[in-house]
């Protein structure tokens, strides 16, 4: 087990390598620095002094991959800017934003409320999507099997931005029940929190639900089942003894990959309601063009996206008894 | 000529995938074996009621990829011709109407007034402030605030008159085509189909006919004279946006596949089959490309690809043309974002096909690689290929909404429901609220997304010879992009 972890953990080093050197690729070759001033101080009457200067301050005056007027071997390869914006990001240095902030420093500020709303999201959606899909798999192939699917289908249908936009109308603008959006810390939190909670677990509703109903009529028609059946067990100690369990495995095996990801929020939600959390940080960065923060955020969402993987394999065999890392 | 046509990147495409279409239907038809599963799909009610709405909306897009740009009256007959900068297409030609009537600002569905008052001079110089009626909604009406309902039942009245009798004469064509591959009676015909009798679920198709129908003669008879779902900001139809914006929902869901399937069939096939050093290479690139948040690297290229775009505006002669190459990209991103699904998908398959005995007969008679690769794995592969293709669709229409949301969708001046979603969400703070572009994105959006699901599930249902949920890798994108965590369970699974 052990030795499997320490392999999949070294596996996951090249990989890393991969989106640095493409990031990297995608942000300085295809893009110039000298694109990114001209972009800042805008496209058309812009000095060279004035490039110049704005990569100067940024640190993106020195050259890409080998710096020949450095005066030892090690400079050479450090004073780049594929080492300082590149590379050091695997020491989670993610350098400085364009309006000069730590990028470091405010992901670490703004990973709090991002998992203060995307966790109580997770658990309680999880909770809720399989309550639904297991009472449907109850009624199977009654009407309400049939309409609960056809409802959701229809819920699936509906943007998510659908979901915000109502919620957003009725209860804080028609019922006055919370605010519309903003945020503080402490315990004042939850009131702004608790819309966008509830919205986020039912705009997953349709989907989960459904796939979940499909697990657990998969389970349903095995064999094991059958023999409850036969032994005289009642059709709930069938499903909650039997069917619930089993189905568990792919439904827990499904959302151990997106654990890490709740860090970096959503970004939607997050910006509709104003939560100062990473999936905000993202889309502000993108409507100023910030690079330099889109760059972190990518390399810090592979690594999470890369932990989810191994924690997905990881929670097979504590889930599953049949699976063996070798 | 009166016109000079123009055919947009896209276009080319859209073109493409007509022709790939056509010539799949042409090819399957002769084949009993291929046709049996998509006779499997006609039998669906809930897939051919999907597929008939699915067409409308096909048809309004083909016909809004046929573009051109009229030529400029010049009373010099003998001047070279010049042709307006802007580009127009067969539909807008078809909605001139809409396109052509602007008000000055917002107003509601079927109003006959504006939404804000203004100050209006009146004959003896005073000055009134009054809700100022509309250029062209209700303009006809003498006295709008009595006349307008009833003028407005009366259009209606007759708009459920005319639809029903366009669909009487659908019905009546369906029902004779049946009658002459059967027994040839009318009557029988009509029986079978009004019973649900017949093989192909008729009466559901008939009864989503003529829900379109009535509704969209009416919807034709009420814009002669109102608008329909109100005018946004700058007076524009809303109608008019939500019609266009059909166009670039389905290019951005058929021809994002369309573009990554090359990629995914190729390279998936290959490292199932050929395995080795080949099979560590594809795997590696795609584990990498799929690390790396969907909607990140979309943000990233997509910011590259803008700024490319605004420092060289020379490269496009209209605006049209800039906004087609960003949709374009827009496109190959989600292609690229997109393709590690089916290739995993693809490879796990060609591992499983590669073994079986007739590829090994294969291998014995001398039948080299590229022979078995296109005529043993890749036919048998087409399923997954086709099935990933129509589940991706919706999941791709959603995610357009939330990209041009964040910013990084479609360009600005381009029709779509991101846009129109963007540009409406301000408006929910108005008191009252503007609520009409919201509504008409919505139900644009729901019936066609719907639409697309029930046809996708039939087509899956069909094909899949395991049915069970797949998991598709625009699914995980939506997850990334909307919904957070609360859609991430839907991701994974099988």
């Amino acid at each position: 087990m052990l030795a499997y972890i320490v392999r999949r953990v070294l596996y996951a080093i090249p990989i890393l390598i991969g989106v640095n050197v493409f990031t990297f690729a995608l942000f300085f070759w295809v893009n110039t620095p000298d694109d990114m001033a001209r972009m800042h101080l805008g496209i058309k009457r812009v000095t060279p002094e004035a490039i110049a200067k704005w990569k100067e301050e940024r640190g993106y005056d020195k050259p890409l991959l080998f710096n020949s007027g450095a005066p030892t071997l090690k400079d050479q390869f450090a004073q780049t800017i594929f080492f300082e914006k590149s590379l050091r990001m695997f020491a989670f240095d993610f350098g400085r934003a364009d309006d000069g902030r730590d990028i470091g420093r405010e992901i670490r500020a703004r990973m709090m409320p991002s998992l203060a709303l995307a966790l109580p999201v997770f658990m309680v959606g999880l909770l809720v999507y399989i309550t639904f899909a297991l009472g449907i798999a109850f009624f199977r192939a009654t009407y309400i099997d049939f309409w609960g699917v056809v409802l959701c289908v229809a819920a699936m249908s509906i943007s998510s931005m659908f979901y915000i936009i109502g919620g957003q109308y009725l209860v804080s603008k028609l019922w006055h029940l919370v605010p519309i959006s903003g945020f503080s810390g402490g315990p004042d939190a939850v009131r702004f929190l608790l819309l966008p909670m509830a919205i986020g677990v039912i705009a997953g509703l349709g989907g989960a639900t459904r796939l979940y109903r499909t697990f657990f009529l998969e389970e349903i028609s095995k064999d094991y089942v059958r023999t409850a059946r036969a032994k005289g067990l009642s059709e709930i100690a069938v499903l909650f003894r039997h069917v619930l369990k089993n189905a568990m495995i792919p439904i827990l095996t499904g959302v151990v990959a997106a654990i890490p990801l709740l860090f970096i929020g959503s970004l939607v939600s997050e910006s509709f309601f104003g939560i100062p959390g990473l999936g905000s940080y993202v889309v502000d960065a993108i409507n100023s063009q910030d690079f330099a923060i889109v760059r972190s955020m990518v390399f810090l969402g592979s690594v999470l996206y890369i932990l989810g993987l191994l924690l997905t394999d990881i929670s097979y065999t504590l889930v599953d008894p049949r699976v063996r890392l070798e | 000529m009166d016109f000079l046509p123009v055919v947009l990147f896209t276009d080319w495409l859209v073109f493409l995938l007509l022709a790939v279409v056509a010539v799949t239907v042409w090819y399957v038809r002769r084949k009993e074996h291929l046709r049996a599963p998509w006779r499997r799909v006609a039998h669906s009610r809930s897939g051919m009621v999907g597929l008939t709405v699915l067409l409308v909306f096909v048809v309004i897009g083909l016909l809004d990829s046929l573009h051109f740009r009229p030529r400029l009256s010049n009373p010099d007959p003998d001047a070279k011709a010049a042709y307006a900068v802007e580009v127009l297409s067969v539909l807008d030609v078809a909605l001139e109407p809409l396109r052509a009537r602007r008000e000055k600002t917002y107003s509601a569905p079927l109003a006959s007034r504006l939404y804000a008052k203004e100050a209006i001079e009146l004959g003896d110089g005073r000055q009134v402030r009054e809700y100022p009626r509309l250029r062209f909604g209700g303009a006809r009406l003498a006295d709008p605030d009595n006349e307008r309902d009833a003028d407005i039942f009366r259009r209606t009245l007759a708009g459920v008159a005319l639809g029903a009798i366009a669909w009487l004469v659908v019905a009546l064509v369906v029902c004779v085509l049946i009658a002459r591959r059967t027994d040839g009676h009318m009557a029988s015909a009509w029986r079978a189909v009004w019973h649900g009798e017949t093989e192909v679920p008729w009466s559901a198709i008939l009864v989503t006919a003529a829900v379109l129908l009535v509704g969209a003669v009416v919807i034709v008879t009420l814009s002669a004279e109102y608008f329909v779902f109100g005018t946004d900001k700058v007076g524009q139809d809303v109608l008019y946006q939500a019609l266009k914006s059909i166009r670039t929902a389905l290019v951005i869901g058929t021809l994002t596949t369309l573009v990554m399937l090359p990629f995914a069939i190729g390279f998936g096939i290959m490292a199932g089959y050929f395995g080795g050093w080949i099979d560590d290479v594809i795997q590696y690139v795609y584990t990498m490309l799929n690390s790396i948040p969907g909607v990140l690297l979309i943000a990233a290229a997509v910011l590259l690809v803008q700024l490319h775009i605004d420092t060289h505006p020379e490269w496009f002669p209209t605006s049209l043309q800039r906004a087609d190459l960003r949709l374009l990209f827009l496109c190959l991103i989600l292609g690229i974002t997109t393709w590690t699904g089916l290739c995993r998908l693809l490879r796990g398959e060609t591992l499983k096909l590669k073994e079986l005995e007739y590829i090994l007969a294969a291998h014995a008679l001398g039948v080299r690689h590229h022979r078995i690769i296109a005529r043993h794995i890749l036919p048998n592969v087409m399923h997954i290929v086709l099935i990933s293709v129509v589940m991706e669709f919706s999941g791709l229409v959603l995610a357009e909404a939330v990209l041009s949301y964040v910013g990084v969708g479609v360009d600005p001046s381009m029709n779509s429901f991101g846009t129109m979603i963007n540009n409406a969400r301000l408006e929910m703070a108005r008191e009252p609220m503007v609520w009409w572009s919201l509504a008409a994105a919505f139900v644009f959006m729901f019936v066609l997304v719907l639409a697309a699901n029930l046809f996708a599930d039939a087509v899956r249902d069909a094909f899949d010879p395991r049915v069970r949920t797949r998991v598709l890798s625009a699914q995980r994108l939506l997850k990334l992009l909307a919904g957070g965590p609360a859609r991430a369970t839907e991701a994974r699974g099988s």
